[in-house]
């Protein structure tokens, strides 16, 4: 399975997140399945003159393309033309050549939020004008249309994330190289549900302070992030909690609230990021799938009951009590 | 005389889009231009909104500088609200950003510089079998090996920082994770780890031994591991000469901390050292598509020029310092900072001793690295407090992989009134200015080989990316 891979209007941080493939690397953990690169705008040897022939014969159809990779947003402006990102060398912007580019491939991949949605290359009033492949923000519909399908059938499958994990794409790739992703394996915002079906809350570290609503006042305090800190992980969908990142990460582990980077319009919260709006006092964006007053009266309920060891370590920056076993009690 | 143009692009292996446009004439350039063909307007992104966004929102900017971009925020935050890092904090932060900064040297060499040596135009060479079972692209030995411990050191920021790139770890006031005792010695053991590799790859030699070179006879003399492969390949396609640069040097200083930065701030001209006065910055729009005139970052705005209007051909702008350009990177930080080796090629200037300058600093910042892990010291705190003042301003500069990034902020009624940014790449890969005089690699290019069947010469190739161009954080 031959993919070829194009940065568009991004930042390239899912290309370098993806190089911190592990178990295998990821030139075995690609190779080894018979995924090989037609060419990778960081990976690949081939550079100006040979790059444009290898487009053009994907356009022409003379050479069959498997996945186009499609890192970064696509930018509409100015004006509609696209030219704020022309693909060098070739005289064309990139909005052309993805349209032209998409249909003769047998998959394809967006890459990263931007790719996906638009991403935060749209953010704060969107000034290059950048959409998502097949969404602009929460709406279908952006650099391709609604109906586009490529030619296995498929929608613009959106491997979401600022950055992407590197397994949620070596894992894309090698599920449509194994001929194991169908649409029903796609979430409403099309991405691949192995990922998109948990929430970054599951198995995060900070859920017994969760539990009791016992809340970080100030980052680096290791208490839940929801209540003051803007952390959003018990309604953004992510495996970062139960496969970390770089080894043993994940932002809530790095003591930072998660930002659903992983959904559409997540650039723009409407508030700062690091801080939870409330409405009387209660913090807006609970639980999506819980109902409110329910969750308020187990709220009140915990955080009336919250132990000692859990009230002094979520205001502390370290564990400064530790859980006593019964029998020294 | 023979004259003709060429367009060069997609310019790959660099970080995001470049396209160089040459005039050849009797087989050498003459003349060329750098555009960076993507414009996405981060600094028009940050306007309103509640300035702690920007911790957030700016190393987004670049996914492989992220780190860079976030320490910049956090200083020119600090530096707006008067918040400190508690010296551990600040010790945390800059083994975060040393990660990444030798990570990317170490990404550079492996995976965008030396495939260009195992092209089969080069077949023949003495060396070039060793190049093509070493540093083929996606297929080379010691390319896999390196890529695979890269993967392995930014365990470091998964443990410390989350996860990388865009980690939100570093804030004004330290950083969000305190470190335990375990931790320490997990990050110890990962640096290790990864000297191992260093040492067997790369240098085929303690690190210490590469470190103490002082005479580029010395540098001519080292033919051990990937960097003795270099040296080899250097003398033999006359990489010295290549690419000269103005030899004028700038670096803002690495890593602060509470006892001054690690390495010297400044500038080094024709052999003389002065101070670094960032006001003396000014960017230039006169080549780029930019609209408003030339600027101190702190005045400075971004507005596109929708109408791409012709005489300009970059959406980078071009930065001057006291008028004049200047060259950043790991050279010009080891030459500033007065390391013996640096010193000794920094007349030389050219492909050589842009890529010898970073192995270089790949030596240092390992060893510098182990020293700030002994020192991490658990029992400390790692995070102060701070407010976000109302109105203020302030300017944060660091040292990313690929040389000086600033960022210029001003605060009004508690929101971000103006964001500009300078990165690494703007400064290297600047397009003329009102004089016409032409930014560091467009100057370098001047006088380089082009052979008659070549439509990308890689002369051209290797010049452009001793410099490492980072092309997403150049027009941010």
């Amino acid at each position: 399975m031959n993919v070829l891979w194009l940065q568009s209007a991004g930042c390239g941080g899912c290309t370098m997140s993806l190089l911190c493939a592990e178990d295998p690397n990821l030139f075995d953990t690609l190779g080894d399945a018979g995924v090989s690169f037609l060419w990778h705008p960081a990976l690949s040897v081939e550079t100006g003159a040979e790059v444009a022939a290898i487009l053009k014969a994907v356009e022409t159809g003379e050479l069959p393309l498997d996945v186009l990779c499609v890192e970064g947003s696509i930018v509409t402006g100015p004006k509609g033309t696209g030219k704020y990102h022309m693909l060098s060398g070739t005289g064309r912007a990139m909005l052309d050549w993805v349209r032209a580019l998409a249909p003769m491939a047998r998959h394809v991949v967006a890459v990263g939020s931007c790719a996906a949605y638009g991403g935060i290359t749209a953010a704060g009033g969107n000034p290059a004008g950048a959409i998502g492949l097949q969404y602009d923000g929460h709406h279908t519909g952006g650099a391709l249309p609604d109906d586009f399908r490529s030619r296995s059938g498929l929608p613009v499958i959106n491997v979401a994330g600022c950055p992407t994990h590197p397994a949620w794409v070596t894992e894309t790739l090698l599920l449509l190289a194994a001929d194991l992703m169908g649409e029903g394996d796609l979430d409403r915002y099309r991405r691949p549900r192995f990922y998109a079906d948990h929430l970054v809350h599951h198995g995060c570290t900070k859920n017994e302070y969760y539990e009791y609503k016992a809340s970080a006042r100030e980052l680096s305090e290791l208490g839940c992030m929801m209540e003051h800190l803007g952390c959003v992980g018990t309604q953004a969908v992510g495996d970062c909690n139960i496969r970390p990142w770089n080894g043993e990460g994940s932002c809530t582990r790095g003591g930072y609230p998660c930002i659903a980077c992983t959904s559409p319009e997540f650039e723009e919260p409407g508030h700062s990021y690091t801080e939870t709006p409330t409405i009387a006092g209660i913090p807006v964006g609970l639980p999506s799938d819980m109902p409110k007053a329910w969750f308020m009266a187990l709220a009140s309920l915990s955080k009336a009951a919250t132990p000692k060891r859990i009230d002094v370590n979520a205001h502390s920056d370290r564990i400064r009590v530790a859980p006593a076993p019964k029998r020294e009690k | 005389m023979s004259e003709r143009q060429l367009l060069v692009g997609p310019f790959n292996r660099v970080e995001g889009d470049l396209e160089i446009r040459l005039e050849v004439a009797d087989g050498r350039v003459s003349a060329a231009y750098a555009n960076s063909p993507l414009f996405r307007g981060f600094e028009m992104m940050l306007t309103g909104r509640d300035p702690r966004d920007a911790l957030t929102i700016t190393p987004r900017i670049c996914g492989i500088c992220s780190i860079s971009q976030s320490a910049a925020a956090a200083l020119a935050l600090a530096d707006a609200s008067g918040a400190e890092m508690p010296e551990q904090g600040a010790l945390a932060a800059s083994l975060l950003h040393g990660v990444e900064n030798l990570a990317d040297h170490v990404t550079h060499f492996a995976l965008f510089f030396m495939p260009d040596m195992a092209r089969p135009a080069y077949a023949g060479r003495p060396w070039h079998a060793r190049a093509v079972a070493e540093f083929t692209a996606q297929q080379g030995s010691v390319a896999r090996a390196l890529v695979e411990a890269r993967a392995r050191l930014f365990h470091i920021v998964g443990l410390l920082g989350g996860k990388w790139p865009h980690t939100l770890a570093i804030q004004p006031a330290g950083v969000t994770r305190t470190p335990d005792a375990r931790d320490k010695v997990r990050i110890q053991t990962t640096l290790r780890a990864f000297r191992r590799v260093l040492e067997q790859q790369m240098f085929g030699a303690p690190l210490e031994e590469f470190v103490a070179l002082e005479t580029v006879a010395a540098l001519d003399g080292w033919d051990r591991g990937a960097a003795g492969l270099f040296l080899e390949i250097a003398a033999d396609l006359g990489l010295a000469a290549m690419g000269r640069g103005t030899g004028r040097y700038l670096s803002a200083g690495a890593y602060p901390m509470p006892e001054g930065r690690a390495t010297r701030a400044g500038v080094w001209d024709a052999g003389e050292v002065r101070p670094f006065d960032p006001s003396e910055v000014v960017e230039d729009l006169s080549h780029a598509w930019m609209l408003g005139g030339a600027a101190h970052p702190s005045q400075g705005v971004t507005e596109p020029d929708e109408d791409m209007r012709d005489g300009a051909y970059s959406w980078c702008k071009a930065p001057r310092l006291d008028g004049r350009t200047v060259e950043v990177g790991a050279l010009a930080r080891q030459v500033v900072d007065g390391h013996p080796l640096a010193l000794a090629l920094a007349t030389e200037a050219g492909v050589r001793a842009r890529i010898a300058g970073r192995l270089l600093e790949i030596a240092r910042t390992q060893i510098w690295l182990e020293d700030w892990a002994a020192r991490l010291d658990p029992s400390a705190r790692f995070m102060g407090t701070w407010e976000v003042p109302k109105d203020g301003a302030g300017v944060g500069l660091v040292e990313a992989a690929r040389g000086t990034l600033g960022h210029w902020l001003s605060i009004g009624k508690g929101t971000i009134a103006g964001y500009q940014i300078v990165a690494p790449t703007t400064w290297n890969f600047s397009p003329r200015d009102a004089d016409g005089v032409p930014g560091p690699v467009e100057a370098a290019l001047v006088g380089a080989p082009v052979g008659a069947e070549e439509t990308t010469p890689l002369s051209v190739q290797h010049i452009v990316r001793s410099f490492d161009p980072c092309m997403v954080c150049t027009v941010h």
